[in-house]
């Protein structure tokens, strides 16, 4: 479950990695912005697309807290058990 | 609420880079605006050296900031009330137009835009550009943050 849940959101990330960060950058630990050279315009995309692959909503909240790729799984997870 | 001449003047442009003459209406969804491409523009010196057109990046430039920046600063305008009228920092995020006629100096064009989406600081538009004659010029998506400035990161 968790293992699936780590794939999905990757595939969501990947699609937004800029060309200068390779698919395997993209680790439990990466940092979005810092690492994967994730813009905060993309970031957006990224939590827009988790919302309807996960179908959760996200507040502003979750955002400031979604630094890393496991900050992101964190929120996930809380947000699927919540439903 | 603040009214359309109070948002002409809360933007953060000036001449010669202010795009936006007139707002024709705003709401929770969408703006209308227009504006005037002056003759006199320095930029027709050089676009092209003897056929003055608008170039595409500047009718870009006229669709963010009536479709994206006006829209964006209508849709914030509680917040920016309670910061002591403190504008957020705007940054276009996103532009992918097509174009399918030219603009000429002194023409006036309208620009019409509807609201995607805006969530987490990202505001999301479709717009459109028509020329005085109401032939649409160009349409696109653009997209732009804000950022109110006393955010901590």
């Amino acid at each position: 479950m968790q293992e699936e849940r780590y794939q999905k959101l990757k595939d969501i990330v990947q699609t937004y990695l800029p060309d200068d960060v390779a698919v395997e950058a993209i680790q439990p630990e990466s940092n979005f912005t810092q690492e994967l050279n994730i813009n905060s315009a993309n970031l957006v995309d990224i939590v827009l697309d988790v919302e309807d692959a996960f179908d959760i909503m996200l507040e502003n909240e979750d955002m400031d807290g979604m630094q890393t790729v496991k900050d992101a799984l964190k929120i996930i997870d809380l947000k699927i058990a919540a439903k | 609420m603040m009214t359309l001449d109070q948002i002409i003047r809360c933007l953060p442009y000036s001449e010669p880079f202010l795009f936006v003459d007139e707002l024709i209406q705003l709401d929770e969804s969408s703006a209308e605006g227009t504006y005037v491409f002056k003759e006199d523009s320095s930029f027709y010196k050089g676009h092209f050296k003897d056929l003055p057109v608008t170039p595409g990046v500047i009718l870009t430039e006229c669709c963010a900031q009536i479709g994206l920046v006006c829209l964006g600063i209508y849709l914030l305008q509680k917040q920016i009330r309670a910061n002591e009228d403190k504008i957020p920092q705007i940054a276009m995020s996103s532009s992918e137009m097509e174009f399918y006629l030219p603009v000429f100096p002194n023409d006036k064009v309208r620009v019409v835009s509807e609201k995607v989406y805006f969530r987490f600081g990202k505001l999301k538009c479709r717009v459109k550009l028509f020329n005085s004659d109401g032939e649409l010029v160009c349409k696109g998506i653009v997209a732009g943050m804000f950022k109110q400035k006393n955010d901590e990161n």
